[in-house]
C-alpha cells in the first residue's frame, strides 16, 4: 500500500505505570506524521496482540520500565506470531541492560530496543527505517 | 527601604542595564529546568512589600518558610533513608542490615509491582514482575522475613504503597506486635497518596470513592492506635519524574494535600487530629535555586492555607514535613558517573531547603536496580554534605538573598494561579478526570524531551561534550529463582495456615467493605492469619470495582 501512513501502536505492557516515555514517543511519531494508537497502561500480553490485529498496524512499540522486558517481549512476539502478525515490526524501548538488549536482537524477539539517551529523532528515523525494509521485502 | 535610597537603587540598576545591554551573552537560553526564565540580577526592587516576619519568620515558627524545627539541623542531622528493595525478603532483609551497617538512620521499602498492584506472586499479571522492581511481598510471613533482626521500635520504616496501603501497614504492624512492640512505639511513613497515582504515578486498584474511604480509614485507627505514624506521604516526586516543571509539583502536590485535609475533616475528623501526621515527598530536580525555593514556598502556602483556610490551630498542623529524592529523570544511562555529580547537587539543593529525610539515588539506577557499591557511594554523598561541607550549621543559609526570595515569591504565586484553576475545573477528582494535570504534565514532558533533542537544553554526557566509550559498570542482577521460590513459599503457607479462620476473616473483611466501618480492624485481623494480599485485595475489588484510565498522549 503505497502512501499509506504507518500505523504505530505504543504499548504498555506489565504493571507498572511509568507512562511518561510512552507519551512522549507517541506524540514524536505523531508529529512525525504516523498514525498512533496508544493502548494506555497495565495491558497484558494478549490484549496487546489482539489490538495489534484490530487496529492493523505496521509497527508496534514497547514500552517497558519495570524489568519484565525479557519475559513480557518474548510473549508478546510469540502471540504475534501465532496470530500471523510476524511481520509487525516489534521495537522495545525501556530501562533495558545492554546484554538484555543483545539478547532480545539476536533471538529475534525484536527489531530495535531504545534506552534512556535515544532521541526522539532516533526513534522516528529507525522506525521509518524498518518499515521501508519491510515494505520492499 | 525608604523612598531616597530606593530611587537611588533604581537609577544605579538603569545605568547597570545599560552597561550589560552591550555585553555579548552565551547562546543557551537563561531559564529553569522548568523553562522559567531568569533574570541576570535580583536587587531590593524585586522585593517590594517584603515583610521578614510575614514572609520569612523565625525557623519553627509561622509560616515556616526558614524550617519547621527551631535549630534544624544543628539539633539533628536529616534522616538518611535510602529507599530500596528487591527480590524476595530474605535478598532485601540484608540489604537492610547491609545500610544500617552503613550509617544508614531510617529504611525505606520499595516494593514490587505486584505487591504495588495488590496482586500475589503466583498471579498471572505477576509472571515476570516478582522481586523485579522491588520486594516481593505476599503474606505476614513475607513481612516478618524482611524485618527480622530489625528492632521496629528503634528504626522508622517508610513504605512506598498506595492502592493496597492499608494492607501492607497492618502487615507492619502485625509484625511488630510479634516483636512485642506496642503499636504506639512504632514510627514510620505510609505512602499511601492515591491522587498522585492517577495524576501521575499510575499505580492505582481502586476507584477514587473507596480509596478515599481507606485512607481516611487510615488517618483514624493512626490517631488512636499508632500516634508516631506518618499516615500518608503525599507526593510531588512522581508527578516531577512524569515530567511536570517544578511550579506544577508544588502546586499539585499541595491540591491534593489540601483534598485529603478536606476529605478527613467530611469523614468527621476534626483537622488538628490527624493534620499532625500528615507528611509531603518531594523531587530534587537538578535546578539548585529553583528546587530550594519549591521548598520554602511549599512550607509556607502549607501554612497559611492550613491556618486561614481550614483553621487548624495546632502548630504541628501547620508545619510541613518532607522526606526528598534526588530526580532519577535527571540521570543518564551514558557516562553514568557523572549521576554521582549530578545527585550531589541534588542532594545539597534538598538540605538547604530543609528536608527532613533524604534519598540520593544511585548511579546506576537509570540501567537497573543499584548494587551494594553504587548505593554505598549515594549514602556516602549524604554524608559528605552533612559533616563536611559545613552547609548543616546553620539555619536556611540562602533566606534574605535577593534571588531565592524572589523566586520564592514567583512560585507560590504560580502554584496560587493553578490552584485557582483547579477550583474553576470543580477540584481535583474533576481535574483528574477531564485529565488535566495529566495533560500539563505530558505537554511539559513532551518539550522538555524536544528541547534536549534540539541542544537548547544542555545535558553533560549526552547532547554535549560526550565520549563514545561504551558504559562499562557492573549491573545488579536480580536472581531468576526468585520468582518460582516466591511461588513455592507461598503455595506452602497456604497449606499450612488456618484457612477456615482466613476465610472467615475475607467474608468479614467483605461485609465491612460494603458498609461504612473502618476497614482498619479487620484487615488487622486478616493478615494476622495469613491472608495473603491478592486475597484481600481481591474481595475488595469485588466490592469497590477497579479504576480505569483514559488513555492520552
Amino acid at each position: 500500500m503505497p502512501g499509506r501512513k504507518v500505523r504505530v501502536l505504543v504499548a504498555k505492557p506489565g504493571l507498572d505505570g511509568h507512562d511518561r516515555g510512552a507519551r512522549v514517543v507517541a506524540r514524536a511519531l505523531r508529529d512525525a506524521g504516523m498514525e498512533v494508537i496508544y493502548t494506555g497502561l497495565h495491558q497484558t500480553p494478549e490484549q496487546i496482540a489482539e489490538t495489534a490485529l484490530q487496529e492493523d498496524v505496521d509497527v508496534i512499540g514497547l514500552s517497558i520500565l519495570s524489568g519484565a522486558h525479557m519475559t513480557l517481549t518474548p510473549r508478546i512476539k510469540g502471540l504475534l506470531q501465532e496470530k500471523g502478525l510476524g511481520d509487525i515490526a516489534l521495537v522495545v524501548g525501556g530501562i533495558i541492560p545492554e546484554d538484555d538488549a543483545a539478547e532480545l536482537l539476536k533471538g529475534g524477539f525484536a527489531d530495535q530496543v531504545f534506552t534512556p539517551g535515544d532521541s526522539l529523532d532516533k526513534i522516528t528515523g529507525c522506525i521509518n527505517g524498518i518499515i521501508s525494509s519491510h515494505r520492499k521485502s | 527601604m525608604d523612598i531616597i535610597k530606593a530611587e537611588k537603587v533604581r537609577k544605579n540598576k538603569e545605568s547597570w542595564e545599560d552597561e550589560i545591554s552591550g555585553l555579548p551573552e552565551r547562546s543557551e537560553p537563561f531559564d529553569t529546568v522548568s523553562g522559567m526564565p531568569v533574570q541576570a540580577l535580583c536587587t531590593p526592587l524585586d522585593l517590594k512589600g517584603f515583610d521578614y516576619e510575614e514572609d520569612l519568620g523565625f525557623p519553627g515558627s509561622y509560616p515556616y518558610t526558614r524550617g519547621i524545627q527551631a535549630n534544624m539541623y544543628r539539633g539533628r542531622i536529616w534522616t538518611m533513608r535510602q529507599f530500596s528493595g528487591f527480590g524476595d525478603a530474605y535478598d532485601s532483609n540484608r540489604r537492610y542490615c547491609y545500610l544500617l551497617e552503613q550509617g544508614q538512620t531510617g529504611l525505606s521499602v520499595a516494593f514490587d509491582l505486584p505487591t504495588i498492584m495488590g496482586y500475589d506472586s503466583d498471579h498471572e499479571r505477576s509472571l515476570g514482575e516478582v522481586g523485579r522492581c522491588g520486594v516481593a511481598i505476599d503474606s505476614l510471613e513475607d513481612m516478618e522475613i524482611l524485618f527480622d533482626q530489625i528492632p521496629v521500635d528503634k528504626v522508622t520504616t517508610s513504605m512506598t504503597i498506595n492502592g493496597p496501603a492499608a494492607i501492607l501497614w497492618c502487615m507492619y504492624l502485625a509484625n511488630a506486635e510479634k516483636q512485642g512492640i506496642s503499636l504506639d512505639r512504632v514510627g514510620g511513613t505510609v505512602q499511601n497518596d492515591i491522587l498522585k497515582e492517577y495524576i501521575a504515578q499510575k499505580s492505582w486498584i481502586f476507584p477514587p470513592e473507596p480509596s478515599m474511604r481507606l485512607i481516611t480509614d487510615i488517618f483514624s485507627f493512626a490517631a488512636d492506635h499508632v500516634p508516631q505514624w506518618n499516615t500518608i506521604s503525599i507526593s510531588g516526586y512522581h508527578i516531577r519524574e512524569a515530567g511536570s516543571t517544578a511550579a506544577q509539583e508544588l502546586a499539585f502536590t499541595l491540591a491534593d494535600g489540601f483534598a485529603y485535609v478536606e476529605a478527613g475533616i467530611k469523614a468527621g475528623l476534626d483537622v488538628d487530629n490527624f493534620a499532625p501526621r500528615l507528611s509531603f515527598f518531594f523531587n530534587a530536580h537538578i535546578d539548585f535555586f529553583e528546587e530550594i525555593c519549591k521548598y520554602r514556598a511549599a512550607r509556607r502556602i502549607w501554612a497559611r492555607r492550613m491556618k486561614e483556610l481550614y483553621g487548624a490551630k495546632d502548630p504541628r498542623s501547620l508545619k510541613m514535613r518532607f522526606h526528598t529524592q534526588t530526580a532519577g529523570c535527571s540521570l543518564t544511562a551514558r557516562e553514568p558517573e557523572n549521576n554521582i555529580v549530578r545527585t550531589a547537587i541534588e542532594a545539597l539543593s534538598a538540605v538547604l531547603g530543609g528536608t527532613q529525610s533524604l534519598h540520593t539515588n544511585s548511579m546506576d539506577e537509570v540501567l537497573a536496580l543499584p548494587t551494594e557499591r553504587a548505593v554505598k557511594i549515594a549514602l556516602r554523598t549524604q554524608q559528605v554534605i552533612a559533616y563536611e561541607s559545613g552547609v548543616a550549621n546553620t539555619i536556611d543559609p540562602l533566606g534574605g538573598s535577593y534571588f531565592i526570595e524572589t523566586l520564592t515569591n514567583r512560585l507560590e504565586s504560580e502554584a496560587e494561579e493553578y490552584f485557582r484553576r483547579i477550583d474553576e475545573l470543580g477540584g481535583i477528582m474533576a481535574a483528574i478526570d477531564c485529565g488535566f494535570f495529566q495533560q500539563e504534565i505530558a505537554d511539559a514532558a513532551y518539550a522538555y524531551q524536544r528541547a534536549i533533542d534540539a541542544g537548547e537544553r544542555i545535558v553533560v554526557g549526552v547532547n554535549r561534550h560526550h565520549s563514545d566509550e561504551p558504559v562499562q559498570i557492573d549491573l545488579l542482577k536480580i536472581n531468576p529463582a526468585v520468582e518460582s521460590d516466591q511461588v513455592r513459599r507461598l503455595k506452602l503457607l497456604k497449606e499450612k495456615r488456618d484457612n477456615t479462620a482466613v476465610s472467615r476473616c475475607l467474608e468479614e473483611l467483605r461485609h465491612s467493605a460494603a458498609g461504612s466501618d473502618n476497614l482498619i480492624p479487620i484487615i488487622l485481623k486478616a493478615v494476622k492469619v495469613y491472608a495473603t494480599e491478592g486475597e484481600i485485595v481481591a474481595v475488595l475489588k469485588e466490592v469497590f470495582g477497579e479504576y480505569r484510565e483514559k488513555p492520552l498522549f
